[in-house]
């Protein structure tokens, strides 16, 4: 009788155990569908946390950049800048801001376009370290040319931000996508993201890296590396709460156009003077 | 010194960042083993709750198959990893709008109720060997057992319930796994190779394929090993079950590639030279004619012949061979041929995978290996076989 109760005792548990775990495994699967049909397309900023800046409130600015491709002369010292200011490795892979040339030849109907990454013209620089264009068109008969300068549009709705597992990547309050290094872990998900090219792994470090508009700078005041050194004034960066400041006249005073603006990343580098082939 | 990247020489315009391949044959193979978990499970759950009493011979071991080629899909993950010691960071604070982020919510689920399965198909065997095996082997089926050794026929019909449960919810478990996979990549508005609702799809039914093919393969390979004679109409049943997949996933793939060169959007130019030039012996020999067409073909003629005997076992093993390379090649040309199509829809990349280091082609080997290995002493430990060889 005793044994018989204790049995009975036994499939109790085994059942209430069972039943546990059940309830368990439901509760799981209620919890990722719930968060699988979350929006995807809200891209979260970094949250309340102010960053502890002396002197600076982030939630006061609202950064943007602006190119204009026609004073551009292709130097590329803000290439090298950005290299040197922000630790990039010095080789032809990793950049956190590049140059574009297109150029158009008598009778071609589509540009030919390279950057200073391209081989030939590393090899009339001789260094990966070094940059600049090889005079390559010399002898051709050139109908059209331009410089374009690249660099993270540091979208409203960034792509990357959307898919990266962590959250190491985020947006800013005022409007900079930063990758916290201490967070991040290395799955390149959001290098596949970003429509432009303008994330790369460095592999040193076992992290992704991209361009922060030097936000160790501009939040001291000062302008970014690549535009302090700009030479023709090509880029501008500045403030869009100040309706004064460069870039907001730079965007009133010119019909200004974005890249890509079919993904629906809404960039905040604003181009002018760029062509139909550059993309 | 290793060199710390590779980079890939291009053609036409490429970013220049785009010259390093974000992600390697380790994220070819991670897909393709997810592929087999889902493969091997439909194959059990077709005997678990659909009743296939054919394939009871394999159902078992389809189990096992499942079980630790998922126990092997975070290794491919973590080798990836530029910090595979933050890897629970995903866990710990997902970041929700991220399809990978909530990967590892679905896959641990999926793992969960992977081991319960296995647990409660094995049961009567754990209890069995815990009473008969002495020592270290005794005290293992113990642990295994959870102190409950009842197999009254009460408490199996229990079990039996509970299987059929885990069966029932295994299913879109899996195949929601793997769909999944296919989002991960469908998903990215960035690349137009794998930007496509129909992802998802095809990963789904090239994974049932690969999965059913291994079963086969692995199913004829443990007769020869063990001595036994092939179930015939088991071994049918499979094949039946590869040319149905086979069909709906070449007309899904072609009426995807259809579209794609129909819609003919911005890069398409490029697509083709891709599709013409570097992509004819991965896709069009490999995938489609010795992977999908000829395999088709064959399992067909031994259908419509109604070959039987050895014939048969090897027709149909041959042809779930070939699948296997085709579903591998078909994840290489989507996770590798994605990425050598540039984002600048103006160039193309061209990715040679290196053989040595953390993300070579020996690395993925080994990893493919693993599942294989556990499988060998899994087999031993837990004996699929049992009813198979109490049925004959």
């Amino acid at each position: 009788m005793e044994q018989k109760e204790q049995l009975e005792k036994q499939q109790r548990e085994r059942r209430d155990f069972l039943s546990c775990l059940g309830s368990a495994i439901a509760c799981g699967a209620v919890t990722v569908a719930v968060s699988t049909a979350s929006p995807a397309a809200t891209a979260p900023t970094a949250g309340s946390a102010v960053p502890p800046i002396p002197d600076f409130d982030w939630s006061k600015h609202q950064w943007a950049f602006g190119v204009d491709a026609e004073k551009c002369i292709g130097c590329l010292r803000c290439v090298e800048a950005c290299k040197r200011e922000n630790n990039v490795p010095p080789d032809a892979h990793h950049f956190r801001t590049w140059v574009e040339r297109y150029v158009t030849l008598e009778g071609e109907d589509k540009a030919r376009i390279d950057s200073q990454a391209d081989p030939a013209n590393i090899e009339a620089s001789g260094a990966e370290g070094q940059f600049r264009f090889a005079n390559r068109y010399k002898d051709a008969k050139v109908e059209k040319a331009f410089f374009v300068p690249k660099l993270c549009n540091h979208c409203t709705h960034p792509a990357c931000v959307q898919v990266c597992p962590t959250g190491a990547t985020y947006k800013t309050e005022d409007g900079v996508v930063l990758i916290d290094h201490t967070y991040c872990i290395g799955c390149q998900y959001c290098v596949q993201a970003c429509p432009y090219g303008a994330r790369y792994f460095n592999e040193e470090k076992g992290v992704t890296d991209k361009c922060t508009w030097c936000y160790h700078r501009i939040t001291k005041g000062l302008q970014p590396a690549c535009v302090e050194v700009c030479p023709v004034g090509a880029r501008i960066f500045g403030d869009r709460n100040d309706k004064q400041s460069l870039i907001s006249q730079f965007i009133q005073n010119h019909r200004v156009q974005v890249l890509r603006p079919e993904t629906g990343n809404a960039p905040n580098v604003f181009y002018v003077g760029i062509d139909k082939d550059v993309s | 010194m290793d060199a710390l990247f590779h980079a890939s020489p291009f053609t036409g315009y490429v970013y220049p960042n785009e010259t390093l391949i974000p992600w390697t044959v380790l994220i070819v193979v991670y897909p393709y083993l997810t592929g087999l978990v889902a493969g091997a499970f439909t194959i059990s759950s077709l005997y678990q709750v659909f009743g296939f009493n054919q394939l009871r011979p394999v159902a078992h071991f389809a189990l096992l198959i499942s079980l630790c080629c998922m126990l092997t899909v975070p290794i491919p993950l973590l080798l990836h990893l530029g910090h595979p010691e933050r890897a629970f960071n995903a866990m710990i604070t997902p970041h929700t709008t991220s399809a990978f982020a909530i990967f590892g919510y679905a896959a641990a689920f999926y793992v969960i109720l992977l081991v319960l399965e296995t647990w409660f198909v094995f049961r009567p065997h754990i209890v069995h060997q815990a009473q008969q095996q002495t020592g270290v082997l005794q005290w293992f089926y113990r642990i295994l057992s959870l102190g409950s050794d009842d197999v009254s026929e009460k408490a199996m019909s229990y079990d039996r319930k509970w299987l059929f449960a885990l069966a029932i919810i295994g299913i879109p478990g899996a195949h929601g796994l793997h769909g999944y996979v296919g989002f991960v990549f469908g998903s990215l508005k960035s690349r137009e190779w794998w930007s496509s609702d129909l992802m998802p799809v095809i990963f789904l039914f090239s994974a049932i394929i690969s999965g059913t093919a291994l079963v086969v393969v692995l199913y004829v390979l443990s007769c020869k090993l063990r001595k036994v004679s092939v179930d015939l109409s088991c071994l049918k049943v499979m094949a039946y079950s590869l040319w149905g997949f086979m069909m709906f996933t070449l007309l899904i793939e072609g009426v995807e590639f259809a579209s794609l060169v129909y819609r003919g959007r911005e890069g398409i130019e490029v697509i083709m030279e891709f599709v013409k030039g570097p992509l004819v012996i991965p896709f069009f020999i490999l995938q489609f004619g010795v992977g999908s067409v000829l395999p088709l073909a064959v399992i067909t003629f031994l259908i419509w012949r109604g070959t039987s005997g050895t014939a048969l076992v090897v027709g149909i093993t041959g042809s779930a061979i070939l699948v296997l390379l085709a579903v591998l090649m078909m994840r290489y040309n989507v996770v590798i041929g994605g990425q050598e199509i540039s984002k600048t829809a103006k160039g193309l990349l061209a990715y040679h995978p290196p053989i040595l280091g953390r993300e070579g082609l020996l690395a993925a080997g080994i990893v493919l290996l693993i599942p294989m290995i556990m499988l060998s002493v899994m087999v031993r430990l837990f004996s699929p076989w049992h009813d198979a060889t109490r049925a004959a």
